[in-house]
């Protein structure tokens, strides 16, 4: 019930972004959701991309450091409070956050979330009681 | 007071200069043979004895001493003197593992002394003169050696230290400063700020003393315009004494060696052969007349030229240019000293690749180091604050073994470049030395 993020280190200069995009774009590698995290001199980009396996073959080969973690995709009903609901239900059960970004679904027509948290079984029970479920990785290929 | 603080021996003529190093060079060997263990097994292990050694000619038969020896001799060593025949000590800039302590006797102090108070009457000091030293006081010796000199040479010392940049440029202004010590870059800044502040008609600087780095002559001439002064150099080493082992006169062309006390040979970095006049090499000192910490045949790495050419000034004891170069990897950051060695042990305890590029520049007239890493897949994480956290760890890990903040940037894997052959591993920018 977890999707896999990568993410790969970036110096913090410009160009290195686009060169990282042109790889994954002249193989053929589109990204479902794509977050950047900056500190002053290096940057973290993350994405969710459909074939893990073949992505990160292709990021390695091109000389990147990258890792591979597991995070959870929430789907988000558009409506307002929506968020708020399942961000409360974490911070109530001391369920620290470190960062989230979103993307959509346009075939589903729906929004996720992606949620990344230091123990993702301990979120998934959490959110299973209220009957949230994360979707896994095989969905995003429906979606 | 004329124009030299001890113009018997400043003015002195070659002849005499090499008599009495003859002298004082005999006696310091027996001295070293005599009290200081290393000293004696390197000349027998040269099958040499003080007997051999009978005049200035000799010198070159005896072997060198290098900073690797006064490393291994730490603390005590090298001490010719009971210590409590001591009276004194002062430190390297101090960078782990390579730290030199040197002792002086009330003997040492003064000649030490001495040697500053001759290169502040060059500079134009008198009693008249109010002296501002803002070098830092304390193990380094610029704050102490300038400040001994200028006790000697009369003049109203103003121990101000490093930095406080706003009590500095108050007492310069209340007090009528004229001659102002510290480092080039110390200068260059506090000339600016004179300036921001709009003070430069309040201050009677007339003279500047400026070491313990390097500079260039662009430097020198936006120091001199902006602050209507003449700057002299000043060049010393705390294994041989401090500040004053040379010093500029005012003719600027070269530093006058404290002949009396330090003989000054230049060498061969390769080969150890001696090298005429004109002919660049490592240079190397002696010092004749110390009591406590004689050095013989030092090697300063710090390559430069002599010449005994006649200097317009009077003054008859060689000249050498400012340092050209090393004749090893020491960087000279901010005055401390750094060695790539000691930043890539860091880098190896702390689990990054030894490939690794150093850059030193100098913004604002600040030396600025940054030590070019690069990334592993051990050390990256999807979490930012995961990998600041090891970013810092590694600043913390550098400061503790520099001394001073060295910035770290994280790179990709191969962005630095393997050379073929010997690796680039520095990259100064300040483009210091000339010639």
């Amino acid at each position: 019930m977890t999707v896999k993020q990568i993410s790969v280190f970036l110096e913090n200069k410009p160009g290195k972004l686009a060169d990282f995009t042109d790889v994954l774009s002249a193989n053929g590698i589109d990204m479902r959701a794509m977050s950047l995290a900056e500190a002053a001199d290096f940057g973290i980009v993350r994405i969710i991309v459909d074939d893990v396996y073949n992505a990160s073959t292709v990021i390695k080969d091109a000389g990147y450091i990258f890792s591979i973690t597991k995070v959870l995709a929430i789907e988000m009903p558009d409506e307002p409070g929506a968020l708020s609901r399942i961000i409360r239900l974490l911070g109530d059960n001391e369920i620290n956050l470190e960062y989230m970004y979103a993307f959509t679904a346009p075939k589903k027509n729906s929004a996720y979330m992606i949620l990344r948290v230091p123990d993702n079984e301990k979120a998934i029970e959490v959110l299973g009681r209220k009957g949230i479920r994360p979707v896994c990785h095989d969905d995003l290929v429906e979606m | 007071m004329g124009r030299y603080f001890q113009p018997e021996i400043e003015t002195a003529s070659q002849e005499q200069i090499r008599e009495w190093q003859s002298e004082r060079l005999v006696r310091q060997i027996q001295n070293v043979w005599d009290n200081v263990p290393i000293y004696r097994k390197r000349m027998e292990e040269a099958g040499l004895t003080p007997a051999d050694i009978q005049s200035v000619d000799d010198l070159k038969k005896l072997p060198f001493i290098t900073k690797d020896d006064l490393r291994d001799e730490y603390p005590f060593g090298l001490l010719a003197r009971p210590l409590s025949e001591c009276v004194r000590i002062q430190s390297t800039s101090g960078t782990t593992g390579r730290r030199v302590v040197a002792f002086y006797t009330q003997h040492d102090v003064d000649l030490w002394e001495e040697c500053c108070a001759r290169a502040i009457v060059a500079a134009g000091g008198t009693e008249e003169d109010v002296c501002q030293i803002c070098y830092g006081y304390g193990l380094f010796t610029g704050g102490p050696g300038l400040n001994g000199g200028s006790h000697k040479v009369g003049c109203l010392t103003l121990p101000m230290s490093s930095g406080n940049t706003e009590r500095q440029i108050q007492f310069m202004t209340d007090l009528g400063s004229t001659i102002l010590c510290c480092t080039p870059s110390y200068a260059a800044y506090l000339a600016e700020s004179i300036h921001e502040r709009g003070v430069r008609d309040q201050i009677r600087l007339k003279a500047g003393i400026f070491g313990a780095e390097a500079w260039t002559e662009e430097m020198r001439h936006d120091i001199e315009d902006k602050l209507g002064i003449k700057a002299y150099d000043i060049y010393g080493l705390t294994e041989i004494s401090g500040p004053g082992v040379s010093f500029e006169c005012s003719e600027q062309r070269g530093m006058h060696v404290n002949e009396d006390h330090f003989i000054a040979e230049v060498i061969n970095p390769k080969t150890g052969e001696v090298l005429p006049d004109g002919e660049k090499g490592e240079l190397v000192f002696t010092s004749i007349t110390k009591e406590a910490f004689p050095l013989i045949r030092y090697r300063t790495r710090d390559i430069c030229i002599l010449t005994h050419e006649k200097c317009s000034c009077g003054r008859t004891h060689v000249r050498m240019t400012k340092p050209l170069g090393r004749s090893d990897d020491m960087l000279i950051v901010k005055g401390v000293n750094v060695f790539p060695s000691q930043i890539e042990t860091v880098l190896i305890n702390k689990g990054y690749p030894a490939n690794y590029q150093i850059i030193v520049d100098r913004v604002n007239n600040s030396d600025t180091i940054e030590v070019q890493v690069e990334m592993t897949p051990e050390m990256f994480s999807d979490s930012l604050s995961a990998v600041s956290a090891k970013e810092k760890e590694l600043v913390d890990a550098l400061k503790a073994m520099l001394g001073i903040y060295a910035k770290v940037k994280l790179v990709n894997p191969k962005a630095i470049t393997r050379s073929e052959g010997k690796a680039v591993r520095v990259i100064d920018k300040r483009n210091l030395y000339q010639g």
